[in-house]
């Protein structure tokens, strides 16, 4: 099964490009630490997923990108053709010549509708290409205006166009010290408008890929091809082939098919257990976590201690929103290695953080004559705030 | 990728726009070593075949065979421009795309504006619309003069609304020279203030200059090369205000030294537009980020390093050096004092091997003196350039939002009260057609208005930093 990825805005671009690099690494990785035939079902796996084959044998990533102005593509273009080893589809590209200016109302009300009709085709083109179509990768920033507002405006249009494929966004969440002074209109923006169209939202914080690069790999000078290295290696270890819980004998074969949408019982049925206010509020709720192991000895790995049910909340028991995949095949030459994907109260600072930063700006104005001049106004603003006060809320509750 | 025009006038700001493309054609000659026509150099060049006769002759892609700078060159008088068309940078300007005239504006505001507005505009028109007509997709329209004249300040202005009526999708970039307290022109308290009007109400973005502060790094930079420290010496090439290169002056006239930091600012403000770079930076983001009330519009700029010194091995102290120096006042453009004022947003613009941890080090570290209005307490934007300008190995343009304009717009409104007061060659303005000493009241109280949301936002200074209720949410 197939996963297009859906490339947007500078940032979408030169991550996405780490992260092909990163796949295509790994997969042709010599000390896969297991049998030959193991190596080969994981690389013809891996192949499947993320890449399609051309007639001089050289692997062309299954992805499109977009961007609204051409200097980010073009780079991106070339670094993958350099490399020698797999590369991009030349018309797989969509490119404007101006770009979004860091305005969500640009890159969603101008640019989407715009060109909807052209990025649409080019992933249909994309899609085509697909055995059978797993899902959808789309990996954006939320702070600028192109991966955001126009990232908005795609993901919705897929949810429209494939409602049966699922359909997972890389968001970027920008450094708190800012990069782009509206990044956190562009954040509420974003966040709100996703929730509503896409199946899942996989979050990397630029604070914390950063210290990892300063604290665990101490890298002096970090550049944001380091953080994009970090991200995409993350990201492959997680996305790589490994063998569903039943021990089948075949590589799992929806990678994004992990069961994302768990929702709470609704209002008004009684709760397993109530909230219990003297529960403490540091520790870190989950609905649901999934590791993923690879390498050594993964079939003798102790993970009682993910199966401990105060890790998740009252109304889910641990069997529900716990689950292992593993593969002994050794990703990226680590002996072992280890991924937790988590939904939890994790990003619920991050998220309040932000909506309360935005939150201060709006009372004031500031910035929204930008934003009502391309058609979002201050009702689209309060609507955004409000859907994502309820979800602070509810994974408050947790 | 996108293209700007640049459109110079009166004798300050065709002064400043030749020096702007002297440098221009320099950094895209030391970035473009086998002088393919490319998209950076495409953002303010056009390539031409001058064997065709006519217009017909763009090339778009492939050799340079010839650039021609896209730029509307206009003076009241023939001097400057006859100079230009005279000087090395002939072949680089269309000599279509110029307005002259003999007589001068006679440092009239009135004279440039109405006058000379009224005879011109079909012509500007025209000139304009097809310097626009030549480019792909045009974003910028950036203009140069001076406030204190009467081309610069008069018909200056006077373009920048027809530039909104003709171009509404194209910013307005304007660099405005003011004029100091020294000033010898007696009336440029006048043509200022009838100017500011114009600025506040058709300009996107105003980047005051001040003669002082360009003299004063001037100033600044000569005694570090006269100084003859032990062991260093300056990098040629490096000085922001030479022009020592590839165009050989004669004699190096008055103000270009002053005229090319003005240029260099113009080069870097465009530099994350042009070349690549790990985040970049165009120009309708400027816009977006800076300006967040649409009156609010004037930013502060700081430009580092004015020179570099010949040790080729950067060390971290002297990347935080560069931060360090675009925060004093010695590397401002304009006097003014942001760290006792309030910023209301503020765009690092680097360009070099600067990476984003060498950006973050040094915001962290800058943070604390700097005080940022309430809502917008971390309102950085910042880009990364890869490539550095000519002679150096990085630099950094500063532009700030802040309050600390207000002091000198106020200046400006006294100088011009002292002389309305007494009626001081009013007469000069009022015998023009169309002008009016209501002009004059209505010009000065726009600016007054710009002076009171300036004072508002500074009252809030001393008022604690405190979070907003919000929404509740009933689940």
């Amino acid at each position: 099964m197939s996963v297009v990825t859906v490339q947007l805005g500078q940032c979408g671009n030169q991550i996405g490009f780490e992260v092909f690099d990163a796949l295509y690494s790994d997969s042709h990785c010599p000390q896969g630490l297991c049998s030959k035939r193991e190596n080969e079902a994981y690389q013809a796996s891996s192949k499947e997923r993320f890449f399609s084959e051309e007639e001089n044998g050289v692997p062309i990533a299954r992805a499109v990108l977009v961007d609204m102005e051409p200097k980010v593509i073009n780079q991106t273009l070339s670094k993958a053709a350099q490399s020698g080893q797999w590369k991009y589809a030349q018309h797989s590209c969509f490119c404007q010549k101006e770009g979004s200016g860091n305005n969500w109302a640009y890159g969603y009300s101008v640019h989407g509708p715009r060109h909807e009709e052209s990025i649409m085709n080019l992933i249909q083109k994309e899609v085509e290409k697909c055995d059978s179509l797993s899902g959808f990768f789309i990996i954006m920033s939320m702070a600028g205006g192109t991966g955001s507002g126009l990232g908005a405006f795609v993901t919705q249009n897929l949810q429209d166009q494939y409602s049966n494929s699922l359909k997972m966004n890389q968001i970027i969440w920008p450094y708190g010290t800012g990069e782009v002074i509206v990044q956190n209109y562009n954040s509420v923006l974003t966040l709100s408008h996703l929730y509503r169209s896409s199946d899942a939202l996989l979050v990397h914080e630029n604070d914390a890929v950063h210290k990892i690069c300063a604290k665990l790999m101490n890298i002096k000078q970090i550049s944001f091809s380091d953080i994009n290295q970090v991200l995409a290696h993350q990201l492959g270890s997680v996305f790589q082939p490994t063998y569903s819980v039943e021990g089948s004998c075949h590589y799992r074969r929806n990678p994004l098919g992990i069961n994302w949408q768990i929702r709470p019982p609704l209002p008004g049925l009684p709760t397993l257990g109530k909230v219990s206010l003297n529960r403490e509020l540091h520790f870190n709720t989950s609905i649901a976590n999934l590791v993923i192991l690879r390498g050594k000895d993964v079939h003798s790995a102790d993970l009682g201690g993910f199966k401990d049910p105060a890790l998740y909340t009252s109304w889910l028991e641990p069997i529900d929103a716990f689950n292992v995949w593993k593969t002994q095949r050794a990703f990226s030459k680590y002996e072992k290695s280890a991924a937790l994907v988590s939904n939890s109260q994790f990003l619920l600072k991050p998220l309040d953080t932000i909506v309360g930063k935005a939150w201060n700006m709006f009372a004031s104005k500031a910035y929204i004559h930008q934003y009502t001049k391309f058609g979002i106004e201050e009702e689209d603003f309060l609507d955004s705030f409000t859907l994502l006060e309820q979800v602070v809320a509810s994974y408050c509750n947790l | 990728m996108t293209q700007s025009v640049v459109v110079q006038v009166g004798q300050c700001g065709n002064q400043i726009g030749c020096c702007f493309w002297d440098l221009a054609l320099r950094e895209h000659a030391a970035v473009n070593q086998q002088g393919i026509y490319d998209e950076a150099i495409s953002s303010f060049f056009r390539n031409v075949d001058t064997r065709v006769v006519g217009d017909g002759g763009s090339i778009s892609k492939g050799k340079i065979c010839s650039l021609k700078a896209r730029a509307v060159l206009i003076d009241m008088e023939e001097g400057v421009v006859n100079e230009i068309l005279q000087g090395p940078l002939r072949d680089v300007f269309d000599s279509k795309q110029l307005i002259t005239d003999i007589s001068g504006s006679g440092n009239n505001w009135a004279v440039g504006h109405k006058v000379f507005g009224s005879l011109y505009r079909e012509q500007i028109l025209e000139k304009l619309r097809k310097s626009a007509e030549h480019c792909d997709c045009l974003q910028c329209f950036f203009i140069i003069h001076s406030m204190g004249g009467g081309t610069g300040s008069g018909l200056g202005t006077f373009l920048l609304k027809v530039l909104e009526d003709e171009f509404p999708e194209v910013y307005r970039f304007v660099t405005s020279v003011y004029p100091s307290a020294e000033d010898d022109v007696i009336t440029s308290p006048y043509n200022s203030i009838l100017a500011m009007k114009e600025l506040n109400e058709h300009a996107d973005c105003v980047l005051p200059i001040d003669n002082q502060s360009l003299f004063d790094i001037i100033s600044k930079i000569d005694l570090m090369v006269n100084s003859g420290k032990l062991g260093t010496t300056i990098k040629a090439k490096s000085l922001v205000t030479s022009s020592a290169g590839a165009v050989k002056k004669r004699h190096q006239k008055p103000f270009d030294a002053m005229n090319n930091i003005v240029a260099n600012l113009l080069l870097n403000l465009t530099s994350s537009a042009r070349f690549e770079g790990s985040l970049n930076m165009d120009l309708n983001e400027i816009s977006m980020n800076l300006v967040p009330f649409p009156q609010l519009h004037y930013l502060v700029s700081s430009l580092t390093p004015l020179y570099t010194l010949a040790d080729v091995n950067i060390p971290t102290r002297r990347l935080d050096q560069m931060f360090s120096d675009a925060f004093s006042k010695d590397h401002q453009l304009i006097r003014a004092d942001p760290k006792h004022s309030l910023y209301l947003a503020c765009a690092l613009m680097v360009r070099g091997n600067v990476q984003v941890s060498d950006l973050r080090r040094n915001i962290e570290r800058l943070k604390p003196s700097l005080r940022f209005i309430s809502w917008n307490q971390e309102g950085w934007k910042t880009s990364l350039c890869s490539v550095p300008p000519v002679g150096h190995s990085h630099s950094l343009l500063a532009l700030a939002n802040n309050t600390c304009v207000k002091p000198t717009f106020m200046e400006l409104r006294d100088r011009f009260t002292r002389l309305y007061k007494k009626k001081a060659h009013l007469h000069h303005y009022l015998q023009i057609e169309g002008m009016e000493e209501s002009c004059f009241m209505e010009a000065v109280s726009s600016l007054s208005r710009l002076i009171e949301e300036y004072n508002q936002l500074d009252a809030t200074k001393s008022m604690p930093v405190e979070d907003l209720p919000r929404l509740s949410i009933a689940m």
